[in-house]
């Protein structure tokens, strides 16, 4: 039977990495992702766990470790934030390139400088091409359910891709929210035995190279593997979710679709200020304003063809970004957007904002201004500006 | 040579299976400088075999046989260290190493070295 408790999204990772019982974990503390290997060590040190945690002295070195680790064969776990995150950056993606299946939570937090703890989008956005794949979550329990389903995603045998477990820094990391925890045995059976890699390096009988040389004649093939990979990791995503939503009633797709099917104006927010959002949609719809929202889940891999699917009926479109991408035509996740919308034969209006930065309250008013905005855009069909900054003083 | 095996057949990763494998990897090539071997003048010491940094000095039944040049990287560390009194071993360009009169060559240019010794030790 399914537990019903009290955690912070923070304990509720760690519980999950409890249940998981990794092979290895590196730690570093950088807020506000440090509880979870806080909490984590506690399970080592009360011999909960049989985890090798290694303290290390950077996060560079923890993503080492981890890759370490798991090119030896085990399975590996790590959590870090913002500028622990940007600290890993060469080993995030010689961990894509040796194709180790690690999977991270990573506890979403501004970037430096200004230096600020506070949640913002901009670590794990600038790790988007690494070639990991990213899972973002609402709330504790979604992130509780995304780092349960993580291990199973990367380690399949036809994606063997690193995973990034994102959830929005204090907001949810540190908030004690209610949710479920699936029993201990139900997550060991469903994760499974590790079946990461085929060729461990501590099958000493079998050497094999990791990290070879590869120039001219051999590196654009690994690319186009890791390509194909990625590819593959979609429809993995949907059988894992699907799978987990037999086992504890909470199904997972690419996305959340909140009263879009038949929505005029439509929001695409990712995380926390998804929440705020379905708020103000059924105040909306109460007034019978059309409005809908849809919550991306996987980020990579983009699921392109699904979303412009699911959002080809509305007429305007306002990406939110909790990021920018400094000089770009808007943040990151309105650019994949905007692209994936491309193809449509009726394309609908579309405008960015840019939110939240360094931890910016973004309340209902914010929120219902910019469906108020879009129903405008809708009934005048005049263009807005592309790209605004909200809950931002002027 | 085969046809390079294209991205659905490459172990992924990068992944190297097969142990051993830099004998198969022409690095000679990377070679500047050529070292020669004059048998007459080796003493079968086996101290290029030693100090080489590669596996480049083969060695058959005990004795020392010639270069590996697939692998020798031409770094001169045999020709330093040879002890014989006319060196063994001298280093030349690889242009000059690769012509017919490369021994012979050799040979005088390890004789002058034996001579100039001599001299200075007077």
């Amino acid at each position: 039977m399914p537990k019903k408790v009290a955690m912070t999204g923070n304990v509720a990772v760690a519980s999950a990495m409890r249940q998981i019982n990794p092979d290895v974990c590196a730690a570093y503390p950088i807020t506000p992702s440090t509880e979870i290997m806080q909490q984590f060590s506690t399970f080592v040190a009360n011999g909960q766990v049989d985890t090798n945690l290694v303290t290390v002295e950077s996060e560079h070195s923890a993503m080492s470790a981890c890759i370490g680790a798991a090119a030896a064969g085990g399975r590996v776990m790590n959590a870090t934030s913002a500028n622990g995150l940007a600290l890993m950056w060469e080993m995030l993606y010689i961990a894509s390139g040796n194709r180790l299946p690690i999977v991270l939570s990573c506890v979403n937090r501004a970037l430096s400088a200004p230096i600020n703890i506070h949640c913002d989008h901009s670590d794990s956005m600038g790790a988007r091409d690494s070639g990991w794949v990213q899972i973002y979550a609402e709330n504790a329990q979604e992130a509780y359910d995304n780092t349960v389903q993580a291990p199973r995603i990367g380690e399949h045998p036809e994606v063997r891709l690193p995973v990034m477990s994102c959830m929005d820094g204090f907001i949810i990391s540190h908030s004690i929210e209610n949710l479920e925890l699936l029993d201990d045995a139900q997550v060991k059976d469903f994760v499974g035995p590790y079946k990461g890699t085929s060729y461990p390096l501590l099958d000493i009988g079998n050497p094999v190279t990791y990290g070879a040389l590869h120039l001219q004649d051999f590196y654009i093939e690994s690319k186009k593997q890791l390509h194909e990979a990625m590819k593959k990791a979609k429809d993995v995503v949907l059988e894992v979710g699907k799978a987990y939503g037999k086992l504890s009633g909470r199904s997972y797709g690419f996305f959340e679709d909140y009263k879009l099917a038949d929505a005029e104006v439509a929001v695409v927010v990712l995380n926390s200020a998804a929440g705020t959002a379905k708020v103000i949609v059924d105040e909306l719809r109460a007034k019978g304003i059309k409005a809908g929202l849809l919550k991306p889940r996987l980020f990579r891999p983009f699921p392109y063809l699904e979303v412009a699917d699911a959002l080809k009926g509305a007429s305007a479109i306002c990406v939110m970004d909790r990021a920018d991408s400094f000089g770009a035509a808007g943040g990151p996740l309105f650019n994949e957007f905007r692209s994936a919308l491309y193809d449509l034969p009726v394309r609908p209006m579309m405008i960015n904002k840019i939110y939240g930065l360094g931890g910016r309250d973004v309340g209902l008013d914010d929120i219902r201004k910019v469906y108020m905005e879009l129903v405008d855009l809708a009934q005048s069909g005049k263009a807005s500006p592309l790209c605004e900054y909200i809950t931002v003083r002027e | 040579m085969s046809k390079p095996k294209g991205w659905k057949d490459l172990p992924s990763g990068g992944m190297i299976k097969e142990a051993g494998n830099a004998a198969q990897y022409n690095t000679g090539a990377w070679r500047s400088d050529r070292p020669i071997w004059i048998k007459e003048n080796c003493i079968q010491c086996m101290f290029c075999w030693i100090f080489c940094p590669d596996s480049s000095v083969t060695v058959k039944d005990g004795e020392r046989g010639e270069f590996d040049y697939m692998h020798c990287k031409g770094c001169g560390v045999c020709a330093m260290e040879c002890p014989a009194k006319e060196k063994a071993i001298v280093m030349m360009t690889e242009a000059e190493g690769a012509r017919p009169d490369a021994l012979e060559k050799a040979k005088a240019i390890a004789k002058k070295m034996a001579e100039e010794k001599a001299k200075a030790k007077k």
